[in-house]
């Protein structure tokens, strides 16, 4: 009895991690612009991807499995955020469109303000 | 009882097959490098999450350890191009 109740809950926990990650997947293919689509993409996925995991760990219990559970969350959770702000960041400024629909870009000053750096500032980040 | 959860395994594996199939049309579509990124990026975590299932389904731990695996290389990847571009926009 016990172990079917278990059964039922990481089917469920899977069954909606997967749902996020087809949320994902169409939000990618239908968003109009590179950081809306990352932003369908980086949240909804990671999230889906550490629900589905998490109900593998519960399915076959014991120590092992569990360790091995939390780690692959514990990456996903540390490495997605850092991914998807390299993306970003690399994509703007190599110059890629945003959607016509944009209102407000607050990042563009400071861009501006990097590719002329004044007399005496070192840039150190090159 | 463990029947019903196999099958449910196969139609999870089936959905997540028609999620990268959507992923793998904004590769092919993307109009850009950073938007084909960000495909790839999301086809691996697909892949993470195919994984976890397939474990499930089959019955094999060691697909939780190809998991932990293709977690981290994906970052590595996704790194590089995006260091790539980066440089690539500064000349």
């Amino acid at each position: 009895m016990n172990g079917m109740v278990l059964e039922i809950f990481c089917l469920v926990l899977a069954a909606i991690g997967v749902f996020l990650q087809i949320v994902a997947a169409v939000g990618v293919v239908r968003m109009p612009d590179l950081l809306t689509r990352m932003h369908a993409s980086s949240k909804a996925a990671t999230l889906g991807a550490a629900l589905i995991i998490l109900a593998a760990g519960l399915h076959f219990g014991g120590t092992g499995p569990v360790v091995r559970a939390v780690l692959i969350i514990l990456f996903l959770f540390i490495t997605a955020p850092v991914a998807a702000h390299m993306i970003g960041r690399a994509g703007y400024r190599s110059g890629v469109k945003m959607a016509d629909e944009t209102v407000i870009d607050e990042y563009r000053p400071c861009v501006e303000d990097d590719a002329d750096p004044g007399p005496g500032t070192d840039d150190h980040r090159r | 009882m463990t029947a019903f959860v196999d099958s449910a395994g196969l139609w999870l594996l089936g959905l997540l097959g028609l999620a990268l199939i959507l992923a793998f049309v904004r590769l092919l579509r993307g109009p850009n490098l950073p938007d084909r990124v960000v495909a790839l990026d999301l086809m691996t975590t697909i892949g993470v999450a195919v994984c976890g299932v397939y474990a499930v389904t089959m019955d094999k731990l060691v697909y939780l350890d190809v998991a932990i695996v293709m977690a981290l290389i994906t970052f590595v990847g996704t790194v590089a191009l995006a260091r790539y571009l980066e440089e690539k926009s500064k000349r």
